[in-house]
């Protein structure tokens, strides 16, 4: 496990570029959650209120 | 053939279908990359040459595949906008965008991590590399280009011409390893003849580029619901879809 995380030597080159992966990929799937949930609350409230609606 | 057309091209049907999709992309997307990281990291020898730091392969080239892949489809989906004026073919350009910059990022920064350690320098102004930037530059171009302008119909239209006109690097990429022999090797797996790579490393390779279009087609068709839901929200459907979600 202790050579697993080692990399040979490397791991100061292989688990920066996993980690960034991950953080990118998970970052781009949370935007799409969050700006989906945000929208729908927003036409929610649209078309609770005639007066926005257009 | 044309009603088939009418209602795939229907956003009711489109938001509804991609509703039922995009659980199991995501889940073949999970169950892919699981095995493909564990035959990856795990089980696969480690390079010859390189030691362990070639792992880095399982992420760069697979993000590499993507940025192009991609810029390809909002290319696409541009010539439909100027030909056809679809607006599904808008959506997905527009939300393509910003995942094909972060693949081409995520190439850039894995072959950066990846180039010190086997070239002794983060960056060289190599071919492969610097047209590599320049898909991330067309990228930005694409997403400030549609910022500045209001009217989303206008946008589409502007921005599939700078896709349209962009998509000349994508050949300039591929062939930049033949065509100017610099440090990038050349390809190993898309030659002609058998791929150049020991099968135990070839298969979590294309493993996770299964994965990583997986995930593309997920988010994908998450953002593009979304933005359905946005443009079409004065009308009827949208409000059913709110009232019953």
């Amino acid at each position: 496990m202790q050579d697993f995380f080692h990399m040979g030597g490397y791991a100061f080159y292989v688990w920066p570029a996993y980690a960034l992966s991950l953080v990118v990929l998970m970052g781009q799937l949370w935007v799409a959650v969050q700006r989906r949930r945000k929208l729908i609350r927003d036409i929610e409230v649209q078309n609770r209120d005639p007066e926005t609606r257009t | 053939m044309w009603i088939w057309f009418h209602k795939f091209g229907s956003p009711r049907y489109f938001y509804d279908l991609a509703g039922r999709l995009i659980p199991w992309l995501g889940g073949a997307c999970a169950v892919l990359m699981a095995v493909g990281l564990y035959l990856g990291l795990f089980v696969a020898p480690s390079d010859y040459q390189q030691g362990e730091s070639y792992r880095i392969i399982y992420i760069h080239v697979p993000s590499a595949w993507m940025s192009m892949f991609v810029y390809v489809v909002m290319a696409s989906a541009g010539t439909v906008v100027l030909i056809w004026r679809v607006k599904l073919a808008e959506i997905i350009a527009s939300v393509s965008a910003p995942l094909g910059a972060s693949f081409t990022f995520l190439a850039l920064a894995t072959g950066s991590l990846w180039g010190k350690p086997m070239w002794g320098t983060w960056w060289v102004w190599d071919a492969r590399l610097t047209s590599e930037l320049i898909l991330l530059f067309l990228y930005f171009g694409f997403m400030a280009l549609e910022a500045a302008i209001e009217d989303k119909r206008t946008a589409a239209r502007a921005t599939a011409i700078l896709s349209l006109v962009g998509v000349i690097n994508i050949p300039i990429i591929h062939y930049s390893v033949y065509w100017w022999n610099t440090l990038h090797q050349g390809a190993t797996v898309t030659k002609m003849d058998t791929p150049s790579i020991h099968l135990s490393m070839l298969i979590p390779l294309l493993l996770m580029a299964a994965a990583f279009q997986l995930y593309y087609a997920t988010v994908l068709l998450m953002g593009a619901r979304t933005e359905l839901l946005s443009r079409e929200r004065r009308t009827r459907w949208v409000a059913e879809v709110i009232r019953n979600s």
